[in-house]
Formats: structure tokens, C-alpha cells, sequence
């Protein structure tokens, strides 16, 4: 069977962590290319070490790479506005792009979601690590029952948040929040980040909490769990911490503040503790939010494979 | 004569003294009273900060832009501001507060993060803002590493740098130790603010020693209502204060009325309000 060739564009964290990941993990996917803009990278040096082809300049680079026109998926893993650059360079040439940055030029993709609904769009995007770890818990509340609100609280560790992350934060809550309603099915949605600078760094924790009516909880439960299941078939460091909890409010209860009176009033808080733990790939354990957005990314790279060799007659 | 600008956070960190549910008719009346007493600023908006409404925060029982304009309806000379955490809020909330006529902000981050907000304090200053960086929990940084990161903010465009006592840890020594290392690396003309707060009773002599070493911005609330263990209390800081400088209209830039010590009447609207006594 013959791989499909990808380019990963930006050596930063993320960058080089779904290079390892891709290399050590993948059976339907060759890394065709590590394109970066500083030569001394560790991303770039490491692609050299471990026999990837590189250039250090950037999407113009890999645009006149001799294997270019084999790459069929292109990663890209810089930031938002640099995401907007490549992808208009890139249009012309019919390959399939996979966002990490919040630009959000295309359709949210979260896996365990939704992960075909969007494949045959030109360029995919990944949300933010946030929002895979907590969209898909709100999802699967709201397939028992409308989530009238949801509010997520990201906390990772100071250390592995790049200067990408730190400089666009607003994207991570705006994004992340945008994502809840449209991919999670939220009816109103608030996301919060927390850069945890402790020492040793804290593996990446996320709370997430639904407003609802009354309804089964027991399914709720179950439904939470099943999930919880199913995206740690792709990042296997994502578990919930406690058992699902609700709380009942009561008729004056402060909560039903947060909720748009005409989709109907809530009962009950859903309360879901996940922690994510890193494969220690590129950085340590603590850096789940690597993982869970490179594993994400790996998983939708090869479904677009998959969907590519389909087509070959 | 040493001026002083003295900001009130009656309204802002007393907010979570009252799991930020205090009634808008009651914050008109609070803010009013500061007002006619002379403070220089009054800081409004949810405990949290602007868009802190949440179930993890606590919702609030009005919006940021409810409360700012009920505030704004009685606030004479008193300039009004929000505070805005990165994180939490987002530039977007900072510019809907702009839009209802606010022209002062203070932009809060961990002492060790404050990278975070330079989008959000080079839009403040975009906007003709007053803008000033908030080193929260600042004992969880030693003097350097604190200065470095407030350095940060004041080369992102902060007009003030505060040490943030958050947690009520720092001790006169400690405060004292901060505000030097400021000094010696901030540029002379970017201000410094001192935020304390109660937990070691240290509140007002932590305050009174940031302002011995320089500092410019002082935070209290009336009788010390804030967050935990409380902020500094208004009335004892500003007689201290009138006593170590010896007039009372050194205290209250940039207006000069004489501040008065808050009347039983404003205390009791307060508490009545909070359910303490």
C-alpha cells in the first residue's frame, strides 16, 4: 500500500509534536515535508536528524520542494495569521489542509464528533486543544438532551503554551466558545483558559459544565462515559477524573442567569472533571494540549487518506 | 506634597463578597457617596472582571455594562474602570465598555503571564485609554522576576504597573523589596499602584510603604470590602495617610475636594447589601 505524503507547516510544538506522532504512529501516512522559518529550530533540526525533508523558509519553501506536487495533506500548525497566508498560496494547487491554528478559514472538525462531515472540504480546522477535550463531553449531553448553556475551563501548564498560544488568547476563548455551539450543539457557550505556571507543570486539566432540563441522568452518564471512550481511542492520556456530577437548582437558583429563557429553564448543572495526559511525544506528560490537538489532527489526516485512496480507481 | 490616586474597589473586588449580586440601585448610591467623598477612580464590573459572569466565576446579577451604566449615571468626577482578565474576557468585551463612554482599564494576568495581555493593553492605548497592567498574586514571583514581567506591561503600553497582593501574603519587607525592584527597572514616568489585601492585617502599612518607596495608584474599598479576607479599608488608609502627609486634600488627585471619612449611611447601604454586619 502506498502512503499518503503530507507536509506539516510550522516547527513549533505543536508542529514537531504531530511530526513524532505521524512518524512513530501512523500506517497510511509518510511525512513528506517539515517547513519552518528559523533554520535553528528544534522542530527543523530534529525533521533533519530523523531523515524528513525541510525547508527553513516557510510555505514559498515547500511550494518549490522537489516532491511537492506528491504531498497530498498539508498541516498547518503556525498561527492564525500566518494560516491565512499559506492557505491562499496553497489554493491553487488542490491540496487538503488541516488547520491547528484558530483561523478557522473552514468547518470546525472535532473526531469523535464529527469527523466525516467535513471531509470533502478543502480545508478543515481543529479548533483549539480546548475545545477537543470539551466538545465532545458536550455533545454527548446534548444527544439526550439541549444543552441551554455550556462553559468550559481549560488549565494547562504555563510551560508548553508557546508564544503562539500566549499572544492570541482571545482566539483560543473566542474560538473555543464558537466551536461549543456549532460543533457541541450548546445553545450559548463561554470558554475560559488558565496558563498554569506551577512547578513541576500540571498536566492539562478541563471542566466542563452543562445547564439542562430534566431529563434520564443515568444516560446522561452514560452517554458522557461512551464518549469519554471514544476519544480515548485516539488520544489514550484523556479520562475523566471524577464521576459525573449533578447539581439541582433550584427555581432562584444564580445559574439560570446564563441561559436564554425562549430554549426553556434549567434543572440540573452537569459537572465533568477530564484530565488530559500527554504521550510525552515531543514534550512531557504534562503537555496534553499537544497531544489532544496533534492526535486530533493525525486521526482527521488519515480519514482524508483513507478518503483519497477511495478515489483512486 | 505627595498626591496620591486613589482607586476604589468597593464594586469590583467587593463584588465577590457578594457572589457578584449586588442590587443596581445599591451600587448607584455606593458609587455616589465615593464619588462626593473624592476618590480619583471608581472600579466597576463583575469580580472577576468583564465577562467574569459564569457559572465557574459566579454569575452576576446584572451585566459589566449594566452595572458601568448605572454607575455612570451618578460618578461626577470619578473616572470609571473596569478591570478585564485575559482568559476570561476578551478585547471585545474591553471595546463594548469603550463604547459606554469608559476611558480607564486595568489589564490582570498572573504575576509570571503577563505576556497575555499586550494585545489587550496596545488596544486600550489604541483607544486613548488609561491603561494599567495587574500583576495578580504578586508574591508568587520574587522582586526581579515581578519587575521583569510588570517591564513587559509597561512596554506593551501600560501607563501604571501595580503589585497585586492577591493572596495577602506580602509583608511590609516584601512590598517594599517589589516596589524598589520596579523603580529600578520601569522607566521613571511609568506609574506604579499598590493593590493589597487583609489577610495578615498588613493591608494599610502595606500600602503606606508602597507609597514611602513611590508608588502613585493606591487600591482600597470601603471598610475593606473585597475578596477573602478583604481589601484595604478606605477610611483607616486615608487617615493614615492624612496623618503621614499631613493634608487631607494630598490625598484625592486628580480632583482636589477634601475626602471625607465614609458616613455610617454609606456603610450601612453597603452591608445591608451583603448581609454582614
Amino acid at each position: 500500500m502506498t502512503r499518503t505524503k503530507v507536509a506539516i507547516i510550522g516547527s513549533g510544538n505543536i508542529g514537531t509534536d504531530l511530526m513524532i506522532k505521524l512518524l512513530r504512529l501512523s500506517e497510511h501516512l509518510e511525512m513528506g515535508a517539515m517547513v519552518g522559518i528559523d533554520p535553528d529550530s528544534d522542530g527543523l533540526r530534529r525533521a533533519q536528524r530523523l531523515g524528513v525533508p525541510t525547508t527553513a523558509h516557510g510555505v514559498r519553501g515547500l511550494l518549490d520542494m522537489p516532491d511537492f506536487d506528491d504531498i497530498a495533506v498539508v498541516f498547518d500548525a503556525t498561527s492564525a495569521a500566518a494560516h491565512l497566508d499559506n492557505a491562499r498560496l496553497l489554493a491553487p494547487h488542490g491540496k487538503r489542509l488541516v488547520d491547528l491554528t484558530p483561523a478557522a478559514i473552514g468547518p470546525f472538525v472535532v473526531p469523535a464528533v464529527n469527523l466525516h462531515e467535513h471531509l470533502e472540504s478543502p480545508n478543515v480546522n481543529m479548533v483549539t486543544c480546548g475545545g477537543q477535550a470539551t466538545i465532545p463531553v458536550v455533545a454527548a449531553v446534548a444527544a439526550s438532551t439541549p444543552v441551554l448553556y455550556a462553559e468550559i475551563v481549560a488549565s494547562i501548564a504555563s510551560k508548553p503554551a508557546g508564544p503562539g498560544t500566549r499572544t492570541n488568547i482571545d482566539e483560543f476563548t473566542e474560538t473555543t466558545a464558537k466551536a461549543l455551539q456549532v460543533v457541541g450543539g450548546a445553545k450559548r457557550a463561554k470558554a475560559i483558559i488558565v496558563l498554569n505556571p506551577a512547578e513541576p507543570p500540571l498536566i492539562m486539566r478541563d471542566t466542563v459544565h452543562c445547564l439542562i432540563g430534566d431529563v434520564d441522568l443515568d444516560a446522561v452518564e452514560r452517554q458522557v462515559v461512551a464518549m469519554v471512550h471514544a476519544v480515548a481511542a485516539y488520544v489514550p492520556g484523556y479520562r475523566l477524573k471524577q464521576r459525573v456530577q449533578f447539581r439541582r437548582l433550584e427555581t432562584d437558583d444564580p445559574a439560570a442567569e446564563l441561559v436564554d429563557t425562549r430554549y426553556g429553564r434549567p434543572c440540573w448543572q452537569v459537572s465533568v472533571y477530564l484530565e488530559v495526559e500527554g504521550a510525552g511525544h515531543y514534550l512531557p506528560a504534562y503537555a496534553g494540549n499537544l497531544d489532544i490537538m496533534t492526535s486530533a489532527a493525525l486521526r482527521v489526516g488519515e480519514s482524508l487518506s483513507a478518503r483519497t485512496e477511495v478515489r483512486v480507481p | 506634597m505627595t498626591q496620591l490616586y486613589i482607586q476604589d474597589v468597593t464594586l469590583r473586588d467587593g463584588m465577590h463578597a457578594v457572589r457578584h449580586r449586588l442590587p443596581v440601585d445599591q451600587l448607584r448610591r455606593i458609587a455616589a457617596a465615593l464619588d462626593a467623598a473624592g476618590v480619583a477612580a471608581i472600579e466597576v464590573a463583575h469580580g472577576d472582571g468583564l465577562a467574569g459572569s459564569s457559572l465557574t466565576c459566579g454569575p452576576g446579577s446584572s451585566t459589566d455594562g449594566q452595572w458601568i451604566a448605572a454607575a455612570a449615571e451618578v460618578v461626577k468626577r470619578a473616572r470609571l474602570t473596569p478591570l478585564l482578565l485575559p482568559g476570561v474576557g476578551t478585547i471585545h468585551d474591553l471595546v463594548a465598555t469603550h463604547d459606554l463612554g469608559v476611558t480607564s482599564v486595568r489589564i490582570a494576568t498572573h504575576a509570571t503571564e503577563t505576556d497575555i495581555a499586550e494585545q489587550h493593553i496596545a488596544k486600550a492605548r489604541d483607544l486613548g485609554m488609561d491603561v494599567s497592567g495587574f500583576l495578580l498574586m504578586s508574591h508568587m514571583a520574587d522582586p526581579d522576576l515581578l519587575a521583569r514581567q510588570a517591564k513587559l506591561m509597561a512596554d506593551a503600553g501600560a501607563h501604571c504597573v501595580y503589585v497585586t497582593d492577591s493572596g495577602g501574603r506580602l509583608t511590609m519587607r516584601d512590598v517594599r523589596d517589589r516596589v524598589r525592584a520596579y523603580r529600578d527597572l520601569l522607566d521613571p514616568g511609568t506609574q506604579i499602584g499598590i493593590h493589597a489585601h487583609e489577610n495578615l492585617s498588613l493591608s494599610v502599612a502595606n500600602s503606606v510603604v508602597a507609597v514611602e518607596e513611590g508608588v502613585f495608584r493606591v487600591d482600597a474599598s470601603l471598610c475593606g470590602h473585597g475578596a477573602g479576607a478583604g481589601n484595604c479599608p478606605i477610611e483607616a488608609f486615608v487617615a493614615v495617610a492624612d496623618i503621614y502627609v499631613g493634608g487631607t486634600d494630598a490625598i484625592c488627585s486628580p480632583c482636589k475636594t477634601p475626602p471625607k471619612i465614609w458616613s455610617a449611611r454609606c456603610r450601612t447601604d453597603l452591608y445591608a447589601s451583603t448581609g454582614k454586619h
